[in-house]
């Protein structure tokens, strides 16, 4: 058997971001021995990136807020495919989750008389995003993290050691989630970062909090963490995937210069007042209201602007039309040889806001610009274009406990749960996911955990051998390739490889742009099926390609071979996304068709399900599930009419 | 513009030892000093260590001295330079190197565990906290905190005295205690205990600080760490220590508990 570190737990989460670290708290504070694993340093998670703010009808700028008016802009944002009761316990509990965290020490801006002041947003009918000027996943973060160390410092009251009922493996990556052989979660494998030393961490408790997928695609918001790691290690342990077709392409990312393409500018401009503009100079979005959302926004300039101070008569700009909508009409604009010089569209504050309310209410984008562009954007418009931004589609979960379908022991929330925001996600809806099915996942893994008592699922060494041999692959392509000279890999289980390939070894950075591109280029915001088949052709040969990709060096902090391993994750994942998408023959929230551009109420009924067909690797195995009927009372909260634009009449009438 | 080939002098090596190694690389339009960083390592170097996440300089990951000077490196404009010029890249001189740019920051994750964490006012309820926007503004500014540990590394009070990393928290974390003492409803100090000044001062090594805003200088976020938060906590923690009256009052209150 390999040698590797062995640890254990009652639950391990994977991911410290926002998911993972209220997972993680939730799972201590119900008593249980907790361990976070994260690929980056404590406090670095994408989660920071997150700008806008924290949705949650508080009410506080709007009393008319209330969660049923939260829920309703969900599901219209979502095109009706969310799960509604993940959407209704999303919405009920947001308020009390961000008010969690000023106990915890948050200081989120205020309103004049000193509550948690609230900002407009995409989709949301009220001022509803709790923020901290444009860095509010920062101060989640902090926060979080805060909570972490202060729920150490107890237990090293306790007991004289931080880390006895809570510890954070930092730089640490897990490669398999591990079973028993009937099937039920048994622990982690993986390994450290820093050291390559591999590990086996036993808990019969598995949060997945992974977040997203965003580095398959060349043009994306995301960091080098979202390889699709929670998606890809939930499918090798058997559960489904749903909606993995719907991704979101945030209109607004930078296009300049070509070293930051794609990092985020936050939807906040616009819920500011910010507005697009084409190159002809015009407010081009009101010529892209969709049917749906005809009577919710307004028709004209004069009333779009009326609308920042005087919200209860005047309808709101389209700009503010959900991030979906947003991002084809800047396609579209670009397209028809309308866009900025570098391929985007204008976002303009200078014009609409004196240069200090600029840099109070928007003090990071302020900062990014200047130092990434050489833009002041107190006096200068914005380049923007789409970039990919968030996943929709992820594990198919318990709506109430956030338990994976069909395997013990594994949990998942956030971003790489599914469900949750159906075809499209709000903004702002994102870090009170993160919270409250953080939340649910940690209290209901504890709780089975708990429920097992001492019969706890073990792996067996055979299982823990073959994870092992597949970390350590790349380091025997190399070998292999060099005549099988025997290089030391660097441990005492280094010479791991398998029978030496007759072809050349494959570089992962090379394998890594060639996905990015077949994704960027095939899968992309606008999607047709021959493309997509290509894209299948061509994912098929990368995977074959992947199996040989090969590093130099050993395994103290190689990126080369941590890019190597994400890999295989990247590629699963983007099969399903390519399947999804060729599959849905319809247009929906994140996922358009070309050859299919209208939405159908039939489709509706329909989630996509992704599962493989062996858990050693096999196929992407593609299957159509009916979406669960939307509670009654839920129903009522909108009128027929509307309804009738997502449902068909067989589901009204039922 | 067009792309050009610049020199670069990158430090290789781990905790035995290393040095620094010469790469020609291609630099186009607009990159930073970390796309050439990655550009080594997809084409000269695959197994560059180094870190990095957001590359937008919101998470505080890819922090190295570039000719010297700490700095992110994907907030470092390669336009800054000549291109004559050669650009040295080497870890934070104040932390072990692991390996090339990578250093063990541990000692930073310790310091913030030593900072006791905020204390919730008794009798608030969840949801029942009010707070005036100018009152939360102070303490803000510090939670713009990126965590890049620049301030931590170029510190001349840790940079090169081992020594004095046991007894001193750095500018991270005194401004850290700032923020807390300056946090509107933080009860620390309710129930008659050590001020978070106080304990600045006492348990985190305030004392040692020299107010030479070194700190404040390497700060992305453009923090004023020495102005706003190390010389009102050292002035609030000498005000309580040195006023009688104050000093007569705690006494007072803690006897009687």
């Amino acid at each position: 058997m390999s040698y590797v570190e062995r640890h254990a737990y009652d639950v391990v989460v994977v991911g410290a971001g926002g998911a993972g670290l209220r997972a993680a708290i939730e799972a201590r504070e119900q008593g249980l021995r907790t361990a976070v694993i994260c690929k980056s340093l404590f406090g670095k998670a994408h989660t920071v990136m997150a700008e806008g703010g924290i949705a949650a009808s508080m009410g506080n700028v709007n009393s008319g807020d209330n969660w049923q008016v939260h829920f309703r802009d969900t599901m219209r944002g979502g095109k009706f495919l969310n799960h509604w009761r993940m959407a209704e316990l999303h919405a009920k509990e947001a308020p009390d989750r961000v008010w969690e965290l000023e106990t915890w020490g948050a200081l989120f801006d205020r309103t004049p008389d000193g509550k948690i002041s609230q900002r407009n947003f995409g989709g949301h009918e009220y001022p509803r995003l709790a923020h901290v000027g444009d860095r509010t996943g920062l101060e989640l973060i902090r926060t979080l993290q805060q909570k972490v160390v202060s729920l150490q410092q107890e237990d090293f009251a306790d007991s004289g050691d931080y880390e006895s009922r809570l510890k954070v493996f930092q730089e640490c990556t897990v490669t398999r989630i591990l079973k028993s052989p009937d099937g039920a979660v048994a622990g982690v494998f993986g390994y450290v970062r820093e050291s390559g030393r591999l590990f086996v961490i036993d808990a019969p408790a598995v949060v997945l909090a992974t977040g997203g997928i965003g580095k398959s695609f060349k043009v994306t918001s995301n960091s080098w963490e979202y390889t699709g790691d929670g998606h890809a290690l939930a499918l090798l342990a058997g559960a489904p995937l749903i909606n993995m077709e719907f991704i979101q392409f945030h209109p607004t990312g930078m296009v300049w210069p070509p070293s930051v393409k794609g990092i985020l500018v936050t939807e906040s401009v616009r819920g500011d007042g910010g507005v697009l503009r084409n190159s002809e100079g015009k407010r081009f979005m009101f010529g892209y209201v969709p049917d749906v959302f005809k009577e919710k926004y307004a028709q004209t300039e004069e009333e779009a602007d009326g609308w920042y101070t005087d919200p209860d008569h005047h309808r709101r700009p389209p700009e503010l039309l959900p991030r979906d909508e947003v991002a084809r009409a800047i396609n579209s604009e670009v397209k028809a040889g309308r866009g900025s010089p570098h391929g985007g569209v204008f976002l303009d504050v200078s014009t609409r806001m004196t240069p200090e309310e600029i840099t109070r209410r928007l003090p990071s984008m302020h900062h990014q610009f200047k130092e990434l562009a050489d833009v002041d954007i107190t006096a200068e418009a914005m380049e923007v274009g789409p970039t990919c931004h968030y996943m929709m589609g992820g594990v198919a979960v318990d709506p109430d406990t956030a338990a994976a379908a069909g395997v013990p022991g594994l949990f998942a929330a956030g971003e790489v749960a599914g469900g949750m925001h159906g075809s499209n996600r709000l903004g702002g809806n994102s870090l009170s996911d993160l919270l409250v099915f953080g939340r649910r996942a940690g209290l209901y893994a504890a709780q089975y955990a708990t429920g097992l008592g001492d019969a706890r699922p073990v792996a067996d060494d055979e299982q823990i051998d073959r994870a092992a041999a597949e970390a350590l692959r790349p380091f025997g392509a190399a070998e292999a390739a060099a005549g099988g000279s025997g290089t030391d890999a660097g441990g005492p289980s280094g010479s791991a490889g398998e029978a030496a390939p007759a072809v050349p070894v494959e570089n992962p950075y090379t394998l890594h742009q060639e996905l990015q591109q077949v994704m960027n280029d095939l899968v992309g915001i606008i999607r047709r099926a021959p493309e997509m088949e290509q894209a299948l052709d061509r994912l098929a040969v990368l995977r074959e390609r992947a199996e040989r990709a090969g590093v130099e060096g050993h395994r103290q902090f190689n990126p080369g071979w941590h890019l190597a391993i994400d890999l295989r994750n990247m590629l699963l994942v983007s099969e399903c996304v390519a399947r999804a998408a060729l599959e849905r023959t319809e247009s929906r929230g994140g996922h358009t068709r070309d050859d299919h551009p209208d939405m159908d109420r039939t489709w509706r009924k329909v989630n996509l399900v992704c599962e493989l067909s062996d858990a050693a690797g096999g196929a992407v195995d593609l299957h159509r599930r009916p979406t669960a009927a939307i509670r009654p009372d839920l129903l009522d909260l909108f009128e027929r009419d509307e309804l009738l634009k997502y449902l068909t009449d067989e589901e009204l009438d039922a | 513009m067009s792309a050009y080939t610049a020199r670069f002098r990158v430090w290789r090596g781990d905790a035995e030892g290393g040095g620094l190694k010469d790469y020609d690389v291609e630099v186009n339009d607009g990159e930073v000093v970390l796309d050439i960083i990655h550009r080594l390592q997809a084409t000269q170097a695959t197994d560059l260590a180094v870190r990095w996440n957001c590359k937008a300089g919101k998470c505080g990951s890819c922090s190295a001295e570039i000719n010297g000077r700490p700095r992110l490196m994907c907030m470092t404009r390669m336009s800054v330079f000549t291109r004559d010029e050669t650009i040295t890249v080497t870890p934070l001189r104040a932390f072990p190197v692991v390996r090339d740019l990578v250093t063990d920051v541990s000692f930073n994750y310790a310091k913030a565990r030593e900072i006791p964490a905020f204390v919730p006012p008794k009798g608030v309820a969840a949801g029942e906290y009010r707070m005036a926007q100018v009152d939360v503004e102070r303490s803000q500014e510090f939670r713009k905190c990126i965590e890049c540990f620049l301030c931590q590394d170029t510190c001349h009070v840790v940079r090169d005295h081992e020594e004095n990393k046991g007894a001193f928290a750095g500018p991270r974390f005194l401004m850290r205690v700032a923020e807390l003492d300056m946090h509107p409803l933080d009860a620390a100090a309710a129930d008659g205990g050590p001020t978070r000044a106080e304990s600045a001062q006492d348990d985190h090594g305030l004392g040692y600080c020299n107010i030479t805003k070194c700190c404040t200088e390497v700060c992305p976020e453009h923090i004023h760490i020495t102005d706003n938060a190390l010389i009102p906590l050292k002035e609030r923690a000498v005000d309580r220590k040195y006023d009688p009256l104050v000093w007569l009052g705690s006494k007072i209150r803690r006897r009687g508990q």
